[in-house]
């Protein structure tokens, strides 16, 4: 017996490199040195963890509560595909379209125009309403697609993928032809427009550590992951429909065979998920804006979320949205700064390195069932 | 079965026959637009679709990745070859190396990288893999956008000045480049219907149709699948360094999720199932976007990506085999012998494994 597997050695340089990482970020990493001069490989914006726990610490809040958005967005992904195997490459064209629909009901509810409102314009109301309308709107859409399009051709996943493609070309360039309408010089185009949280949002928590405040908007942003995850769980595991989705997400045979109505619970599944994404949708608008090409952006963001995660998991996908969240906010913020990449943004290969090692060790996902 | 009438595979030799004297004298009686524009865009993306069908119909992979694996050789070329300093351009790393030793390495690097994706992906099957390569795909596209010494937002330009010294001058001499797509399109063509025959090409439709049995027959699925897609990307790689040339400039634009939707639009188009649907949907695709991108739809409004959705859509729905399958069913509903090549499968409409059909 060799002192060492050679199998085990992708193993080890996986864990070598995260390990590497942690370290950086902990203790590795220095600050810009003092004189403005540029530093070496250690040289990051805010220096270690240990040298700035405060930093640190908003990092991580920016992470954990991006990760919450991820989650709303990602888990109506995977929820479609965990019932149906749908692959539904439109998610983001109804990020899209939902982003715009809210926009548009808050700028007419509040009589306002402009890239975005004030936030002491906006009332609990003038937010919950616009996205509301905006869920029912892409919940429809969704429905209509899943009726019309995908309810006869159950099982044969790629033509269905295709499918959804397809639709959402069509969804993503209706949506810049006609949006946004009021409050912008021009109608259509797909420019960038803001939700606005509620006035009472828009303030810091000081949160009693190394000085820390932090925005209250973004801890909301959480905490509607939180519950979005909760109502999630308890749906599926402790009502009635959440068991016959568990039950067709197991066996679609044997569940109908039982006389269960599983198109009805296909539709659903679909209607819940469009609706997952409008909401997604309202919150990443309010927290940043909503233009066009954010289709792809979130559709990637969904792909690997569920790709880390493992499909169709609800704690896969909680999984693969809090890691894409810390290796995207982490990276950003600690990956070294040298002379010539003032404008580089090297986040994007830590994103593929992330699916490599996730691959690598568990093909199916951290979450996902084998096969 | 050699001997038996063929009616099909003989009327297809003779369309090929005719297609390509029509098109080896093609620039005699076409106009320049057409030669230049069109079916050299044809030769182009035809090659790239066919790396995309080569995937999907020998080894049961529908890759999304084919347009950023173009997007690759082409930044790889683009900044290997152009030259930096006064009046020169001012994007990516201007290298200024000679440019066949550029081509040899663009296309040598991006086939290594194309097995590196490959290996990652190798273990996912079906829509796991589409959903993987999309990954890749808008990856790619992030990459060359937000890493600046590799070009940036803004188009590494003037490329197609550098040729290698095989080839000479192609700015202005549009016709070389007609014939050189020409060339390279038979030759992948040639390829690919060689590969598919060999053992290697034969194991790979094993591993398509049943990887497990191929597993316990002790052969390696997944590096059947890998070098299967290393192939495919050195076939994309060619295409990206003749869409360079042609266009004489790269940007992210051109990698996008819209390019690599284009791409697999113009697949399934020309049929998924078949090679040669990768040129007939090429050039189906590129007479659409040339005579059809201005015209306004009436009431629902929108630009040219809502007609092409649309019709990418009625074909997905109606004949997910594209525009071969419907030849290859005129043929069948005649009821004569043919109908579909026996060694490349229907892949649209493949059930997934543990999914019910109705």
């Amino acid at each position: 017996m060799p002192l060492l597997d050679i199998r085990l050695l992708p193993k080890l340089a996986a864990a070598g490199l995260v390990l590497f990482a942690v370290l950086y970020v902990l203790v590795i990493a220095e600050p810009p040195p003092l004189d403005g001069s540029f530093g070496d490989w250690r040289t990051t914006t805010y220096g270690s963890a240990t040298d700035d726990p405060g930093s640190f610490l908003l990092i991580l809040l920016d992470a954990l509560t991006f990760a919450g958005l991820l989650f709303i967005v990602a888990s109506g992904f995977s929820l479609i595909f965990g019932l149906m195997r749908v692959v539904n490459m439109a998610h983001g064209s109804f990020y899209l379209l939902a982003g715009y629909i809210a926009y548009e009901v808050q700028q007419r509810m509040t009589g306002l125009g402009g890239f975005a409102i004030a936030g002491v314009d906006v009332s609990t109301w003038e937010w919950v309403l616009p996205v509301i309308i905006a869920a029912a709107i892409v919940a429809v859409v969704g429905l209509v697609v899943q009726q019309f399009l995908l309810s006869w051709n159950q099982g044969q996943d790629l033509r269905q993928a295709l499918i959804t493609i397809a639709v959402s070309v069509i969804v993503a360039d209706q949506v810049i032809a006609h949006f946004p309408r009021q409050g912008v010089v021009q109608v259509g185009g797909g420019n960038a427009v803001s939700l606005t949280w509620p006035g009472w949002t828009e303030r810091r928590i000081d949160l009693q550590v190394w000085n820390v405040d932090y925005s209250l908007a973004r801890l909301v942003m959480l905490a509607l992951g939180v519950s979005v995850g909760i109502a999630l769980w308890l749906w599926l595991y402790r009502t009635r429909t959440g068991k016959v989705i568990r039950a067709g997400v197991d066996d679609p045979q044997m569940t109908s065979a039982l006389g269960i109505n599983i198109q009805k619970t296909f539709a659903i599944a679909f209607v819940v998920g469009a609706a997952l994404a409008a909401l997604g949708a309202a919150v990443g608008t309010s927290q940043g804006n909503v233009a066009s090409g954010q289709d792809a952006q979130w559709l990637l963001n969904s792909l690997v979320v569920v790709i880390v995660g493992g499909m169709g998991s609800l704690l896969g996908a909680a999984a693969g949205a809090l890691l894409y969240a810390l290796v995207l906010t982490f990276s950003a913020a600690y990956l070294p700064i040298t002379s010539d990449n003032c404008c580089s943004q090297y986040s994007i290969v830590l994103t593929f390195v992330l699916i490599v090692l996730v691959l690598a060790f568990r093909p199916q996902g951290l979450f996902g069932r084998a096969g | 079965m050699r001997a038996r009438l063929d009616p099909k595979g003989t009327s297809e030799r003779l369309i090929a026959l005719a297609l390509l004297v029509l098109l080896v004298l093609g620039p005699a009686f076409f106009n320049d637009y057409w030669v230049n524009t069109i079916l050299t865009q044809m030769f182009i993306f035809g090659i790239a679709a066919a790396s995309l069908i080569f995937l999907s119909a020998y080894g049961g992979m529908t890759s999304l990745a084919q347009t950023a694996l173009m997007g690759i050789s082409a930044y790889l070329i683009g900044n290997m070859v152009t030259k930096g300093g006064a009046g020169g351009e001012t994007k990516g790393l201007t290298l200024g190396w000679d440019p066949t030793l550029a081509l040899v390495l663009a296309l040598g690097i991006t086939t290594v990288i194309g097995v590196i994706f490959g290996l990652v992906a190798a273990r996912s099957l079906g829509i796991y893999f589409l959903m993987l390569t999309l990954t890749y795909g808008v990856i790619a596209n992030y990459f060359f956008g937000q890493v600046t010494q590799f070009g940036g937002f803004s188009p590494i330009a003037g490329i197609n000045q550098y040729t290698p010294g095989f080839i000479g001058e192609i700015v202005g001499h549009p016709d070389k480049l007609y014939y050189i797509g020409l060339g390279a399109s038979l030759a992948v063509y040639a390829a690919i219907r060689y590969l598919v025959r060999t053992p290697f090409g034969l194991s790979l439709q094993g591993v398509r149709d049943d990887p497990v049995r191929m597993t316990s027959l002790g052969y390696n699925v997944p590096l059947h699948r890998a070098l299967a897609f290393g192939f495919a990307s050195f076939v994309a790689a060619l295409s990206g360094i003749l869409l360079v040339w042609w266009d004489g400039q790269i940007a992210p634009g051109n990698i996008g999720l819209a390019a690599t939707i284009e791409l697999l639009v113009i697949a399934v188009i020309g049929g998924l199932a078949r090679i040669e649907g990768a040129w007939l949907g090429a050039f189906a695709f590129i007479v659409i976007n040339n005579y059809v991108r201005d015209v306004e739809l009436p009431v629902i409004g929108g630009s040219f990506n809502t007609i092409i959705g649309l019709i990418f859509l009625v074909i997905v729905i109606f004949s997910p085999d594209g525009l071969m399958g419907i030849w290859d069913r005129l043929w069948r509903s005649r009821g004569r012998r043919g109908g579909g090549t026996p060694e490349a499968a229907s892949v649209t409409r493949q059930a997934a494994p543990e999914a019910s059909s109705p």
